[in-house]
């Protein structure tokens, strides 16, 4: 049992996380203290174009190693600790931000181009897998991730949350049972513009792990959930499917409603994506609320096993595992949309919001 | 119970009395006498002349020659009143570690024939059967099984040729052509139309074509009265090239050139002259009553380029079905694995050690090849780790009794589990592995018209049936009580199973771990 929370601006307008702390701390009891975080999206517009890596490490040597390697791979506009205020939370990792660039001089050394994000990603899966006691948790643009074992209220006050300003948060709140809980294993997780909080169990995890080895990102978070951050950056960024046929790939309907499908062409297109993805497809009991650079998005098992409620008011959407922590967000709701099993919602800045429903996609 | 004593034929003129050891059938049957009739119909089902009948004080009695049974239990099933059953004839051997009776009743046997010692069956060996060291993991709390008796559990398989990603896909139209839909991954192992008879590939035949499942030809061609099953059998193009004609190479769902064989790997198919009657020569298009012995090799395949033009002369030949090649199990199976599906094959077929056959020297059964999880579980990963995985599907066979192999088989990484013996065992066989010698008493791996009648293609097809649906039914057993609701989520899922007794390096060629981790 975890509990999750999230809201997103489609008029791209920025506030603190106040009201995501809300919608998470609401939902204590889905959690155990052994694991919160947040992410939030526009909260560097000074360094928007720079890749924002966030580095935990046990100890100082650890987190200078990470430097140099950094420095030996990027270039480094400006680096800083991240503010933490500690009276609460005492035992934890050293925390750090580096804002950087790929060398432009090892890039064009490549005999085949390289795209900046493959560079990048390659070079966190190397730190996550080689770095004794330090790791990689946040690496998109003008994205953040703050997490750690704590309470979601405590989690939050040690990142000082309230001094970040963003138009999509993403928040979760912990009940690890399968997998330690630990900095590293707490949602949400981030792979360059990709950040996922999951409640649930992937028990798919050993296929999509390897399917995933074989493209050469590496699982080094103990936890089943982080390969739902790699298979977005994999199916979107990496194959070009849209996010509907992502969300297809990922929960996909089943084949015998594929099978009933009646336009052939949406059947057969249907089927290449279950068929051609059938190792990134997510079985067990799962709710996932994914953030990427343009909008929002939440999956769910094909028997819902695990809850997620959408809210919406104005120009605002809002994910929770629970009602009540909507209407916590926001008192004055419009609209509670209680997705099937197995429906997507996405919230696509570029299209507006849409959710696949049978006939009518929920739209606004 | 009385036993019948076996009356000696006139003892030998020869002063010199000759024993001949070997000769001697370890089993007999054993006739209860207060029930038996004497209607002897014992004597007309035992295809082996093991039984006999005999007048004693005016009544009639079987006798039972002990010179040849097999343990077959035809006459025990077949006799009315139940009074016959089989007991081991054991001899009392003093105990050895090394030559053990099985040993030593080769050496009488070879002893006696000076010939190859033929035998059906899959190897007969204490070599580890991995299936049997593996377990499941099942869920509890955190993640809630599901019940497949209420909930959907789906186990349809793709089959053949894929892609990388969708933008991958040029023409979908095309890439769907090339693929085969499956409603379970569970196929009819090959087995040719010499090797058993027709009766037994109808009703395989029927059985594939009902349930939406595929079945093998093996090399024997394809009788007439099969072409109507076309749409769901893989032909075979084997070394010998048996009944392969022009229309047989359209007449496909796929195609299987077929290299080696689990069971006797590195050598070709036999099927005795005595075994090839009338359809047979007909459609392996051969002379009656010749052995049909198959080369070793192909003979146009010496090297991984040749087999390349074969694949693609099918391709070619057929409309491009898929083409799918056979190989044997053994060593190096990973690299000739990632070979072969460099070389355009569209399926890889691994039959592993313990693969059935119908005729095989019994010295190769035993002794060559190796264990299909090892071999399923390094092809599976030597494909992956090349990125060819998606270019051919995995067929994984050797040695599948139930439908826990079939799922442990699929965790290690296989797409489909192709099953032989398991069939043969459905419709009455007692694996008392004399398939080669075309007396098979239930009517399986025969061609004589009396004995092939015995075989009822209704019933067979019904046991064929009620074994797919329960081996179906507990497949999604299995899923269900792994919270998993697509055999998908299931393939190359290597997480749900764990060895026990096994050695790290055991453990780190099946990529699993052990129980307790």
């Amino acid at each position: 049992m975890c509990g999750i929370a999230g809201l997103i601006s489609r008029q791209r307008v920025k506030e603190n996380g106040k009201r995501i702390k809300q919608g998470i701390v609401l939902q204590n009891d889905r959690g155990n203290g052994l694991g919160a975080g947040y992410a939030a999206y526009g909260i560097y517009p000074d360094y928007a174009d720079l890749y924002a890596i966030h580095v935990m490490a046990m100890d100082e040597e650890s987190m200078l190693e990470v430097q140099s390697y950094l420095q030996e791979h990027f270039v480094i506009q400006h680096m800083e600790d991240i503010p933490i205020w500690n009276r609460v939370i005492h035992d934890h990792p050293l925390v750090k931000r580096f804002f950087v660039e790929p060398k432009e001089s090892i890039i064009k050394a490549f005999p085949v181009p390289v795209s900046e994000d493959n560079y990048t990603i390659e070079k966190v899966m190397a730190i996550n897998d080689r770095q004794e006691g330090a790791f990689v948790f946040s690496s998109g643009k003008d994205v953040g991730v703050f997490k750690g074992g704590g309470t979601p209220a405590d989690i939050y006050d040690f990142f000082c949350l309230d001094d970040y300003e963003g138009y999509t948060w993403l928040a979760h709140n912990r009940f690890p049972t399968n997998t330690p809980g630990w900095w590293g294993g707490a949602h949400p997780f981030n792979l360059l513009g990709w950040s996922i909080v999951h409640n649930g169990e992937i028990s798919s995890y050993g296929i999509n792990r390897r399917y995933l080895e074989g493209f050469g990102y590496k699982c080094r978070m103990q936890t089943d959930s982080e390969v739902v951050a790699y298979l977005l950056d994999l199916l979107i960024r990496r194959h070009g499917l849209t996010i509907e046929e992502a969300t297809l790939a990922l929960a996909p309907p089943y084949w015998a409603s594929v099978e009933r499908e009646k336009d052939p062409e949406v059947e057969q297109r249907l089927l290449a994506l279950k068929i051609i993805y059938e190792s990134a497809m997510l079985n067990g009991p799962f709710a996932i609320l994914a953030g990427f650079d343009n909008g929002m998005f939440s999956i769910t098992d094909n028997t819902k096993l695990r809850p997620m409620t959408v809210g919406l008011a104005d120009d605002y959407s809002y994910f929770a595992s629970e009602v009540s922590a909507l209407y916590e967000m926001e008192p004055g709701l419009e609209r509670v949309i209680t997705p099937r099993a197995g429906q997507p919602c996405i919230v696509n800045l570029d299209h507006g919001a849409e959710s696949r429903e049978a006939e009518a996609p929920i739209t606004r | 119970m009385t036993q019948p004593e076996v009356h000696s034929s006139n003892p030998p003129q020869e002063t010199q009395i000759r024993p001949e050891p070997g000769l001697r059938s370890a089993y007999r049957p054993v006739f209860d006498m207060s029930v038996c009739d004497g209607c002897g119909i014992c004597a007309r089902e035992c295809s082996f002349n093991e039984i006999r009948m005999d007048t004693r004080e005016g009544k009639k009695v079987p006798v039972a020659n002990r010179r040849s049974c097999g343990a077959c239990h035809r006459c025990e099933y077949t006799c009315p009143l139940g009074a016959i059953h089989i007991e081991e004839n054991k001899m009392a051997l003093r105990p050895h570690g090394v030559w053990k009776d099985s040993a030593m009743q080769r050496i009488h046997l070879q002893a006696a024939s000076g010939a190859v010692a033929l035998t059906g069956l899959g190897a007969d060996t204490e070599v580890p059967n991995y299936f049997d060291q593996i377990l499941f993991n099942a869920c509890q709390v955190t993640n809630p099984s599901i019940d497949p008796q209420r909930e959907p559990m789906e186990t349809v398989t793709y089959l053949g040729r894929k892609a990388k990603s969708l933008k991958d896909v040029e023409d979908i139209q095309h890439f769907h052509n090339a693929l085969i839909r499956l409603r379970m991954p569970v196929v009819f192992a090959p087995m040719s139309y010499g090797s058993i008879n027709l009766n037994f590939q109808k009703a395989m035949a029927r059985v594939a074509q009902k349930k939406g499942l595929l079945w093998y030809s093996g090399e024997g061609g394809l009788h007439k009265e099969l072409y109507p099953y076309r749409d769901c059998v893989v032909l075979q193009v084997a070394s010998g090239r048996f009944g392969v004609s022009q229309e047989y190479l359209r007449a496909g769902r796929a195609y299987q050139i077929k290299i080696g064989q689990g069971a006797k790997p590195g050598i070709g198919g036999h099927l005795p002259g005595e075994k090839v009657l009338e359809g047979i020569s007909e459609t392996r298009m051969i002379p009656l009553h010749s052995d049909a012995i198959s080369p070793a090799p192909q003979h146009d395949i010496y090297s991984i380029e040749d087999l390349r033009l074969l694949i693609y002369a099918i391709k070619e030949a057929s409309g491009y079905k898929p083409v799918c090649v056979k190989i044997a199990a053994v060593h190096n199976v990973a690299a000739i694995a990632s070979g072969v599906v460099r070389a355009g094959a569209d399926m890889i077929y691994l039959d592993g050690y313990r693969g059935g056959s119908g005729a095989t020297p019994s010295i190769v059964r035993d002794h060559v090849g190796i264990p299909i999880e090892l071999a399923l579980a390094a092809v599976d990963q030597r494909l992956r780790d090349e990125h060819i995985r998606d270019q051919a599907s995995i067929v994984a066979a050797g040695g599948i009794r139930n439908s826990a192999d079939v799922m442990k088989a699929v965790a290690l990484g296989a797409d489909v589990v192709a099953i032989g013996t398991a069939c043969l065992l459905a419709c009455g066989c007692h694996a008392c592995q004399r398939c080669s010698s075309g007396k098979c008493p239930w009517g399986i791996t025969t061609n004589d018209p009396d004995l092939s009648q015995r075989l009822d293609v209704d019933w067979a097809e019904e046991r064929l049936t009620n074994l797919l649906e329960g081996w179906h039914h507990e497949m999604q057993e299995i899923m269900g009580l792994n919270g998993i609701y697509d055999i998908g989520s299931f393939r190359g899922n290597r997480l749900i199973l764990r060895g026990v007794g096994l050695s790290d390096r055991e453990l780190s060629i099946l990529g699993i771990q052990h129980a307790g981790e």
